[in-house]
């Protein structure tokens, strides 16, 4: 049972030095914010550009700097599990707190930078792709953002407070259960995951509807960009997915806090329900971060090679398919159940056939480089670098497929080093190219390129220096969560290899956080809205879009809306007469959004130490903030036409 | 943006006024009762284990259709059918998740 008498020492982690580090680095960088905010008078400028914003775009911008930030955390974590792991026997980390760092690794990874990356690019771009001004529920919008940023917040919190969670970012019972997992850390994994996990939802259901009900007149489905499509396809996964999982922590969380039994083997329970249930969500998921990255690639591809996108048609028909069939995949993560040859075979089988609509996609993007005029730019680099990348993780994905062999890599590095390259070589390479490209329409400058060529280079090389030899680790039997080795396995020289691959890495994300500080200060300017040529809509709009994003709605008449109305304009064809400006229809800005994610967060802290006085106060919160909005009627404004000109002006458009 | 608003004919808005929202109440009170029931019915051990199986599952799809018709207010709306697709896409979804689960989560029963 949970322990009700907490001190200090329980409270606040002691006794590591790596944590005291973290404790003094947090305080200091607090401290730092607040003076510098102070400084400069910048407490009101946060609070109404910012903290309060519903525009789709600075809140997209705000999801990519979380997401940077936790992908910083989250390769810190890597980092200190590959120094462990360099040499046999090393005394570098004790195991709790390896386990403590393979968890919150994994978790932050795929739930607090992998999601909130895809949701900035969903953000920062389908608005401006599909000719709207915002999404069609912007204030759900700046809740989906609050409620994930609070509870990252709870998660990182964890570290300095209450110690992490350490069963595994799948978080398994038997082991996390109270009853072999006493501490906070556990909860704070639960609760953490479904505050964030509410943002998730809503964020699916609001860009479904945004592409289903907010495009520019003309643009019929198969006129969409392909990103479009992808966002589309991720947001239905979103939506039935998430449900699943929310019910799988729902239940884990009762187990632990109320003392029910819907896991526990000798109370009734079934552990293997909750791992069924998991992968109920978590085979979607790997979908749901993939499938953007997939839409940016196509993006990036067409436009850099100059052609529209070959196959268009299968495209989209391969990206419904991978949706569908991702929901009949699930049993591929525990064949070892044993669930018997009838189950496994059908899994195994369904698994094989979901390569074969990403195989689709992978010869239609080289289709379009082919006889294409490409240009090998920034986030072309990284495109071009996912295609071998993802072919391999493609590959050994299938071979991990068939299900009498899984029983030989299961859990082992085999496995790990397969999901890196598919998650690593798919959905981070597609979302810093996606952040390359869109860079210069969120700041109006474009980042640096020399930087950006050393931060690909060494990030690409490092991740197959650092992977390819845990393949191989993989069939010499070395398993995952392990973290110390004897010598004499023969593990030894590849472990040192992998561990100089994630340096490398490490190396790569250095050079492009300094690219990005460096083009702050020297990046090239972006003064005609269309840096790169590009082909869809949000490259019409000047450099970073007005905050209406479209003085005039635009009228599509083909794919590629952009591309067609700069060519018809050097064939002469002049566009039709344009109409008189109208008010623009906007949302007003809210802080309840803010209020309320701050106070599920309070509600959480207090659940998770079982202060339950504090979940009172959080919840009485969240509900006022519910009513006040029901009774809110002052929710938007019209922008007079004046201003519209005036704006529209200074960016010498009329 | 107000655009949502303006676009769907079934969803009156603010103009509803004082208009008390029966239908919510009502279906708020019908989808708490067949939950409690569940509930009831499993912690009093009510009947054998296929007996409570089939009943509960009884009870879920009551629960979907509730669901449906007093928030999700299936039937009304005009403009292109998106829902049905949805619907039919989730029903696919629903059915794969509980049989799936099912025939995954009875693994060894067939062999004894």
């Amino acid at each position: 049972m949970p322990d009700d008498t907490l001190n200090v020492s329980h409270f606040l982690v002691t006794g590591d030095p790596l944590i005291y580090g973290a404790d003094v680095s947090i305080v200091v960088v607090s401290i730092a914010i607040v003076a510098v905010l102070t400084y400069y008078r910048k407490w009101g400028w946060l609070w109404r550009e910012w903290l309060t914003t519903v525009d789709h775009k600075k809140i997209g911008i705000m999801y990519m700097i979380a997401a940077l930030l936790m992908l910083f955390r989250g390769g810190v974590d890597a980092l200190l599990m590959r120094t462990q792991l360099a040499f046999p026997n090393m005394r570098f980390l004790k195991a709790e707190h390896y386990n403590q760092i393979f968890t919150t690794h994994g978790t932050i990874m795929i739930l607090f930078m992998a999601m909130p990356f895809i949701f900035a690019m969903m953000n920062i771009a389908i608005p401006l792709m599909i000719g709207a001004r915002d999404v069609a529920f912007p204030y759900l919008n700046a809740i989906s953002f609050w409620m994930f940023f609070f509870g990252a917040m709870l998660f990182n919190l964890s570290f300095v407070i209450g110690g992490s969670p350490d069963a595994g970012w799948t978080s398994y019972p038997p082991l996390a259960e109270s009853e072999f997992n006493l501490g906070p850390g556990e909860n704070y994994y639960l609760l953490a995951l479904q505050i964030s996990g509410i943002g998730s939802i809503a964020t699916g259901i609001n860009f479904f509807v945004t592409i289903l009900k907010m495009r520019a007149p003309g643009m019929t489905l198969m006129r969409m960009p392909l990103f479009c499509w992808a966002v589309l396809a991720t947001s239905v996964l979103i939506i039935f997915a998430f449900p699943v999982l929310t019910v799988a922590l729902a239940l884990l969380l009762i187990d632990r806090i109320a003392g029910a039994h819907f896991f526990t083997m000798l109370g009734g329970g079934n552990p293997m329900m909750y791992i069924n249930m998991f992968w109920i969500w978590g085979h979607p998921e790997v979908y749901i971060v993939v499938l953007p990255a997939f839409g940016i690639f196509s993006e990036v591809v067409a436009t850099f090679s100059g052609k529209r996108i070959f196959g268009y048609a299968s495209m989209v028909a391969s990206l419904m398919a991978i949706a569908v069939i991702s929901y009949f995949t699930w049993l591929h993560h525990f064949f070892t159940m044993g669930a018997g040859p009838g189950v496994n075979s059908f899994f195994a089988l369904s698994t094989m056939i979901i390569a074969i609509p990403t195989g689709v996609k992978i010869f239609n993007w080289l289709a379009t480089m082919y006889n294409g005029r490409v240009r090998v730019t920034v986030p072309m680099k990284w495109a071009l670098g996912f295609i071998p990348n993802f072919a391999v993780g493609g590959a050994t994905g299938v071979m991990l497929s068939v299900a009498p062999a899984d029983y030989q890599y299961h859990n082992s590095y085999f496995l790990i080093a397969h999901f890196h390259q598919t998650l690593i070589g798919g959905v981070v390479f597609g979302m810093l190219a996606g952040m390359y490209y869109w860079w210069p329409k969120m700041f109006g400058f474009l980042l640096e390129e020399r930087y950006a060529n050393w931060g690909f280079w060494w990030f690409n090389i490092g991740f197959y220096v650092c992977f390819i030899p845990q393949y191989l680790l993989g069939f010499m039997g070395m398993t995952r969560r392990i973290y110390t080795y004897p010598t004499g396995m023969g593990w030894s020289t590849l472990n040192l290899i992998s561990t100089i691959g994630a340096f490398m890495m490490g190396l790569g994300f250095l050079f492009i956080a300094a690219g990005i500080v460096y083009s702050i200060f020297y990046g090239e300017r972006d003064t005609t809205g269309d840096p790169w040529n590009g082909r869809t809509l949000e490259w019409s709009l000047p450099s970073p879009a007005p905050h209406y994003n479209f003085a005039r709605i635009p009228v599509v008449t083909s794919r590629d809306a952009w591309w067609t109305m700069k060519e018809e304009r050097k064939q002469g064809v002049l566009p039709p007469g344009r109409d008189e400006l109208r008010p623009i229809h906007m949302p007003k800005n809210s802080g309840r959004p803010f209020i309320l994610s701050l106070s599920f967060f309070v509600a959480g802290f207090g659940l998770v130490f079982h202060w339950y006085i504090l979940t009172v106060i959080g919840f009485a919160a969240v509900a006022a903030c519910l009513l006040l909005r029901s009774f809110d009627y002052d929710t938007d404004s019209y922008i007079p036409v004046d201003e519209i000109k005036k704006t529209e002006a200074s960016y010498g458009r009329s | 943006m107000s655009m949502m608003e303006e676009k769907v004919p079934g969803h009156t808005g603010r103009s509803e006024g004082g208009n008390w929202p029966w239908m919510h109440i009502i279906g708020f009170v019908i989808s708490i009762l067949l939950t409690l029931i569940a509930l009831r019915l499993v912690l009093a051990h009510a009947m054998g284990p296929a007996g409570l199986f089939v009943t509960i599952m009884v009870l879920a799809v009551l629960q979907i259709l509730v669901q449906l018709f007093f928030f999700m207010h299936i039937l009304e709306g005009g403009g292109p059918r998106w829902h049905l697709w949805m619907l039919t896409l989730g029903f696919i979804f629903v059915f794969t998740i509980i049989a799936g689960s099912i025939w995954i989560m009875t693994f060894g029963a067939e062999s004894y």
